[in-house]
């Protein structure tokens, strides 16, 4: 028999057979079966099934349980910002110190450049009386809630590696972010929102998605970007032609032969692939919803410097996380790509105060208000300094790795306090020295975990978020 | 638990008669009949003697290596536990007597202070653990060489039988568990089809196989599909992983790089089955070879491969360090299996492997001109020969019109000196620049660049300054002066640059005269000069040719790689091809078979597969049709609750598996069963569509996203534009890899993304149009018709009963709800740049698109079954 006459013949009994079920025996009109379909959904096996985001518990009781990063990508300068140097201001247009260059080498300039004074006074903020730059006049506000580290050290002088080192770990591309880590540890509360959140504003960064991606974790566990303009996660809208209730009839449609299959064959994958298309059913409602701010009041627009509520801005990104971290997500990452001033030093820095100052103060007294500072970490730094020596003219600063200044705030952290010290150049640390693994280890403390055991076999070892290296920084804890 | 000093009486299986204990441990004589009584009484393995490396080196190096074994510079009391005579001499371990070893005092101790593994790292031993290293000590404490350094031993298997099989059940004997039955044919087709092509098989080709009663029905299928195009196509996906190819360089710009031609020629390699010899020997060394050709010289691409930056302020000396480091480490997961980047910054704590091997494998590079910042430079021209002839004839002729104006040059030199002294002693304007000036715009700017050149002397201007100078002189001041020559250079020089800017080009190796100096990195500080100069050499610990008279180079390298003295290669290879056929790797760890890896569970069989493939010269194909052609390769993928508890990860491969399809066959398969489709092999990587907007945060420079049009379209998922800081969403989504790193696994996970994907992206809407246009056309007449020609199409099987029942009705509420609302409908059918033909009714369309996309979603339609 010719296989085309099989298959006609086939189709045809097919047919028969089930319109004889369809409108005989089954008894059932389409109505009823739609109505049929919720209730299927709920009780099938795939709602029970487990999730890898499902919430877990820490090695010990943590101090916080969420993170908010605000990550300053570009480096910004310490010597701007947060660390006052009075002699570097007065050696303005000198050459350093022979001996202070010893084995040093810089990104672009001749390290043997003349030193650059500070383009602001400093004054001191708060009850605490941090001194921080005078064009900081928000986070000078907050400066009783933050612990500032002054003495933060890297091993990376160029963006890509550095920023990558700061977020996983390495400078080796592949290794999972610090935000994964946390959703692998922790799982995440929100049920209808990614447990790991990506904003971005102003420039990309230099090692693109890697900084929040998965690594050698399970991809459940990577960042996803909420896009600043058109769909606010990737393919969340549902195409030309179909709303809402014809996407769900379709789902329903979906489900129910997913459940048909799971029960014949218990593939426990068909059951998480259930949960994942529910998943992204209410995501297509919960992320709109969540990106729609007209539902904040005015203060709250104008507390964090928000001009236009329908324009993506750094503001904008900081008013995002709170309701995000409100929501019960447990890890949300900024980028802000903007701090490279090799040159164009005073406007620079100048306008990114503008555009993220405000906002970034703001999120951390809204937190507080709203009691959600307490057991959230909320992290403002960069991947490295800049050199106390000018690049260019007398506008401009190269890449420093020695030194640099980054803030926290939140869930077991010193308020008000000042951590670590730098040389009078602000160029080498001399006190309390702070690496980017020693970080990691505080950061994992205050989340329950102990850094060492928080592992992952790859490739035939256990990896830690902090490879070989890391020790806690009792000096930030409070 | 413990047994008297001296006797080698178990003490594991502390329930169990004493009479079934000594039979299941006393002597070789006994072994067959008393696993017979086993498997009988139990069903579980037998109790043997402790074997080194599958009971023991897994404990010693996952507790103990850490700080007692291979790495001299953290080694810890100067004890160490890898090597038999030290932790002997140590006292540590005395053969026999395991109440007198310090080792078992040690790991039985109670004190903090005393017991190992210490508290501090984390790992101690638990119960059994502690009970095997004991019964290890108390049977003589017999070493092994780490199972994979040792030369891999062809297993006897009894004439007329299937290797695989015969190992496969063997084992299963063993272990007590029944293989289970084969699978259907319409299952066994589409499992070779998307294994062997990546694409699912047609209803018309699982009828013809289902209609052939013919014996060797199934061999021929396994021919036809080997036979395809396709083939190098589904082969080439994971090797492109393992390699790291991509179209871009990686770090920070992550700007183009030209690649393409390796990708097509690993493809080409597959389909024409070339040896693994030669493909690995092209690879490393495609550039040295006696015999080199443009095409081994495509192949030496590899080298290429690595990450690269342009990057301002990026130090040479970091990146030369980065690319020597990158560079081992592929040669380390590629060939060896060997995670040899531990050895990067001190010697490998687990594996033998010390930094002085990994630097020696670096020197092998050390001849790869390749600058270490900056943009790479277009690489070999990959043309026809007529194409490469035409170029060289275009060259020769740019070089003789050059020759000619060079020959003139002094006259046009000695003029534009008289006109510039002119033009100082009269104190000139410019005409561009005079008040009757006609000049535009652009005009005046550049005759003002001149004039301020002019003022400076020849000395004191720059490049650009000399070179505006000389233009204008030429063109402007007297364009008449050997007109014929500089005009015959001009459309020589644009003859030959838009000819070549046209053909196809390739980074490729080619050999510096001069290698590079490559140093110990002390701690892979790339500042620290101090460390010793290294020359090329084999890793030590593994045996190797003695080259006479001169260093190894990379084709020594090479082809010491594929000897068969190296016992590791043809196992890596193998167990990662098995990997592609039974979703995980004889050793689960594809990327480490060293100490910790994962010891095959059915060693014999992978040392089979090793043994096979180089006996076989390298035959691919033969190895591929070997495995697949294999009964244990056919059983079906479904098993009892009671066969899964036994055996969850399917170790003893008693059934076989069923896994989510590879990013890029998720797509294939969509576009196959809509029929948009486009087949052609090879050629550049397309751009799918994409999100507006998603290479937003590219820069140096900003880019935006230039979706194919045509039938670049609709091509293979495998030949997507593989950008690695932002690769293509729907590809990530489904866990392909960036390829920043090499990946020899990918991980396999189901996330919500992927629903949004397989729901949204336009091109999976444009495949369910599309799909729906056929159902519609295609399908026959009434609907419940039409859904089982859909479900064939997309499963090449009718539905089930109850699941026509559940598609039936979607049809007919979408229908419904189109009537309702026709611009909807029209909005459904504008998805994509696929037209939509005349004379089909939008609404009806658009309620099939639904049916469609269903099915695209199904778990079961993207799952190799």
């Amino acid at each position: 028999m010719n296989p085309a006459d099989t298959s006609t013949i086939a189709a045809l009994r097919s047919r028969l057979l089930a319109r004889r079920w369809f409108f005989g025996d089954c008894g059932v009109g389409l109505a009823g079966i739609a109505a049929g379909a919720l209730a299927a959904r709920e009780s099938s096996a795939a709602a029970r099934a487990p999730s890898p985001l499902a919430v877990k518990q820490p090695h010990h009781a943590p101090r916080a349980k969420r993170v908010v990063y605000m990550f300053q990508a570009g480096a910004p300068s310490h010597l701007e910002l947060y660390d006052w140097k009075p002699a570097l201001a007065a050696r303005d247009g000198t050459l350093p110190p022979a001996s202070l260059l010893e084995g040093y080498r810089a990104a672009f300039i001749n390290p043997n450049s003349a030193l650059l004074g500070p383009k602001w006074p400093f004054r001191p903020y708060g009850t605490s009386g941090i001194e921080m730059s005078e064009i900081l006049p928000h986070i000078g506000g907050i400066a009783d809630d933050i612990c500032l580290v002054r003495s933060m050290q890297t091993d990376a002088v160029n963006h890509a590696p550095a920023q990558i080192l700061m977020n996983t770990g390495s400078q080796q591309f592949g290794r999972p972010s610090f935000g994964a880590w946390t959703l692998y540890g922790l799982g995440s509360e929100a049920e209808d929102l990614p447990g790991f959140v990506v904003l971005t504003s102003a420039k990309g960064t230099s090692g693109g998605a890697s900084n929040y991606g998965s690594g050698f974790l399970p991809t459940a566990y990577g960042g996803i970007p909420l896009r600043g303009s058109g769909d606010p996660v990737l393919y969340l809208s549902n195409p030309r032609g179909v709303d809402r209730e014809t996407q769900r009839a379709s789902l329903d449609a979906l489900h129910q032969l997913n459940d048909l299959s799971l029960s014949r064959f218990g593939d426990p994958q068909t059951a998480a692939r259930i949960q994942a298309y529910e998943l992204a059913y209410r995501l297509q409602e919960s992320a709109p919803e969540l990106m729609n701010l007209a539902d904040e009041p005015k203060q709250a627009l104008a507390r964090y410097g928000i001009a236009d509520p329908n324009q993506p801005s750094y503001a904008r990104n900081c008013l995002l996380a709170r309701r995000l971290l409100e929501r019960g997500v447990r890890f949300v990452q900024l980028f802000h790509e903007a701090w490279d001033q090799h040159g164009n030093l005073k406007n620079g820095v100048k306008q990114n105060c503008v555009d993220t100052e405000q906002a970034s103060a703001a999120l951390v007294s809204d937190l507080k208000e709203r009691g959600l500072l307490d057991d959230t970490i909320v992290i403002w730094g960069g991947e490295f300094g800049r050199t106390p020596m000018v690049q260019g003219g007398n506008d401009g600063r190269d890449h420093h790795n020695r030194a640099f200044s980054l803030w926290l705030a939140g869930g077991g952290l010193k308020r008000g306090h000042v951590h670590g010290r730098t040389d009078d150049f602000g160029f080498n640390v001399v006190e309390n020295p702070v690496h980017v693994h020693d970080l990691h280890a505080t950061l994992l403390h205050l989340l329950g975990f102990d850094h060492l055991k928080l592992t992952y076999r790859s490739q035939g070892r256990d990896y830690r978020l902090t490879d070989v290296h890391g020790t806690l920084v009792n000096g930030i804890l409070a | 638990m413990s047994s008297p000093a001296g006797t080698p009486a178990p003490t594991a299986g502390g329930g169990l008669p004493s009479s079934i204990r000594l039979i299941a441990t006393s002597g070789r004589a006994g072994l067959a009949w008393c696993a017979v009584a086993w498997s009988a009484a139990v069903a579980a393995p037998p109790v043997d003697k402790v074997v080194f490396n599958r009971d023991i080196r897994p404990i010693l190096s996952d507790h103990c290596f850490a700080c007692h074994g291979p790495d001299g510079g953290k080694r810890q009391a100067d004890l160490r536990l890898d090597d038999r005579e030290s932790a002997l001499a140590a006292g540590a371990i005395l053969p026999g007597r395991p109440e007198e070893s310090g080792l078992v005092a040690r790991i039985r101790s109670l004190d903090p202070d005393l017991v190992m593994p210490p508290p501090e790292a984390h790992k101690p031993l638990d119960a059994a653990e502690r009970d095997l290293l004991v019964r290890w000590i108390a049977e003589g404490a017999e070493y092994q060489r780490h199972w994979a350094y040792e030369p891999p031993v062809r297993p006897a298997v009894p004439p007329g039988m299937n290797a695989i099989d015969h190992l496969v059940r063997s084992r299963l004997e063993r272990v007590g568990l029944e293989p289970a039955p084969e699978a259907d044919r319409r299952t066994l087709l589409r499992r070779l089809s998307f294994d062997l092509t990546g694409l699912p098989p047609t209803p018309e080709e699982v009828d013809a196989f289902l209609a052939d009663a013919s014996p060797d029905a199934y061999g021929r299928v396994v021919e036809r599909l080997l036979a395809s195009p396709h083939y190098g196509e589904r082969m080439a996906i994971g090797w492109l992983d393992v390699v790291r190819f991509a179209d871009t360089i990686g770090y920070h710009s992550d700007n183009p790089r030209n690649v393409w031609p390796y990708r097509d020629w690993v493809i080409r390699s597959f389909n024409d089955n070339v040896p693994f010899d030669r493909f690995t020997v092209h690879q490393l060394a495609g550039d040295l070879v006696p015999d080199a050709t443009p095409e081994t010289r495509v192949g030496s691409a590899f080298n290429r491969l690595l990450l690269t930056t342009e990057e301002g302020g990026a130090q040479p000396k970091d990146y030369e360090s980065r690319m020597l480091t990158d560079r081992v480490r592929a040669v380390g997961a590629v060939w060896l299996g060997q995670t040899t980047g531990c050895a990067q910054c001190h010697d490998h704590k687990f594996d033998p492997i010390t930094t002085r091997d990994f630097y020696a494998l670096g020197a092998f590079f050390a001849d790869v001109d390749e600058r270490p910042i900056g943009r790479r430079e277009d690489g070999m021209v990959v043309a026809p020969p007529e194409d490469v002839k035409k170029l060289a004839d275009l060259d020769a002729a740019l070089g003789a019109a050059k020759k000619a104006i060079d020959a003139v040059l002094p006259q046009l030199d000695a003029a534009q000196k008289q006109w510039e002294h002119d033009v100082a002693a009269y104190a000139v304007t410019l005409p561009e620049l005079g008040p009757d000036s006609k000049a535009t715009p652009d005009e005046a700017k550049a005759a003002t660049q001149v004039a301020a050149a002019l003022k400076k002397d020849f000395a004191g201007r720059n490049g650009a300054e000399r070179e505006a100078v000389q233009k204008y002189f030429r063109t402007r001041v007297s364009p008449a002066l050997f007109r014929a020559e500089q005009d015959a250079f001009a459309s020589a020089e644009k003859a030959r640059n838009e000819f070549y800017g046209g053909l196809t080009k390739c980074l490729v190796t080619v050999r510096r005269n001069e290698p590079a100096v490559v140093r110990i990195l002390p701690r892979g500080n790339w500042m620290d000069e101090s460390g010793e100069v290294m020359k090329a050499a084999f890793p030590s610990f593994l045996p190797a040719p003695t080259i006479e008279g001169r260093d190894p180079n990379r084709l020594d390298l090479a082809r010491w790689l594929v000897s068969r003295e190296n016992p590791l290669t043809a196992r890596v290879v193998m167990n990662r091809l098995w990997k592609q056929f039974f979703g995980s790797g004889l050793s689960r760890v594809l990327d480490d078979l060293g100490g910790q890896g994962d010891p095959p569970a059915n060693p014999e069989l992978l040392d089979w597969l090793a043994c096979e493939f180089v006996d076989s010269a390298w035959d691919v194909k033969h190895m591929v049709r070997t495995i697949v052609s294999s009964a244990t390769y056919r059983q079906a993928s479904t098993a009892s609750p009671e066969a899964l508890a036994a055996d969850p990860a399917n170790r003893e491969l008693a059934r076989q598996s069923a896994w989510r399809l590879d990013a890029e066959l998720v797509r294939d398969t969509a576009l196959a069963s809509c029929g948009l489709l486009v087949r052609t092999i090879g050629g550049p990587s397309a751009k799918p569509y994409q999100p507006e907007g998603y290479w937003e945060n590219l820069n140096f420079p900003t880019r935006t996203y230039p979706a194919d049009t045509g039938a670049q379209q609709y091509r293979r998922g495998l030949y997507t534009w593989w950008q690695r800081s932002f690769l293509h969403p729907s590809m990530l989504a489904f866990d392909a890899p960036s390829r920043e790193e090499c990946c020899a696994e990918r991980t396999r996970s189901n996330i919500p993304q992927q629903a949004l994907v397989l729901l949204n992206d336009p091109s999976y809407v444009e495949a369910a149009r599309a799909f729906a246009v056929r159902i519609v056309k295609e399908g026959g007449g009434p609907p419940e018709e039409r859904i089982a020609w859909a479900w064939r199409q997309a499963l090449q099987r009718l539905p089930r009963v109850e699941e026509l029942a559940t598609l039936l009705p979607l049809y007919h509420e979408q229908l419904a709800a189109y009537r309702a609302d026709p611009p909807a409908a029209d909005g459904l059918a504008k998805a994509g740049l696929a037209s939509v033909p005349d004379g089909i009714d939008r609404v009806e369309l658009a309620a099939w698109t639904h049916v469609a996309r269903v099915l695209f979603n199904l778990h079961e339609t993207i799952t190799r079954p």
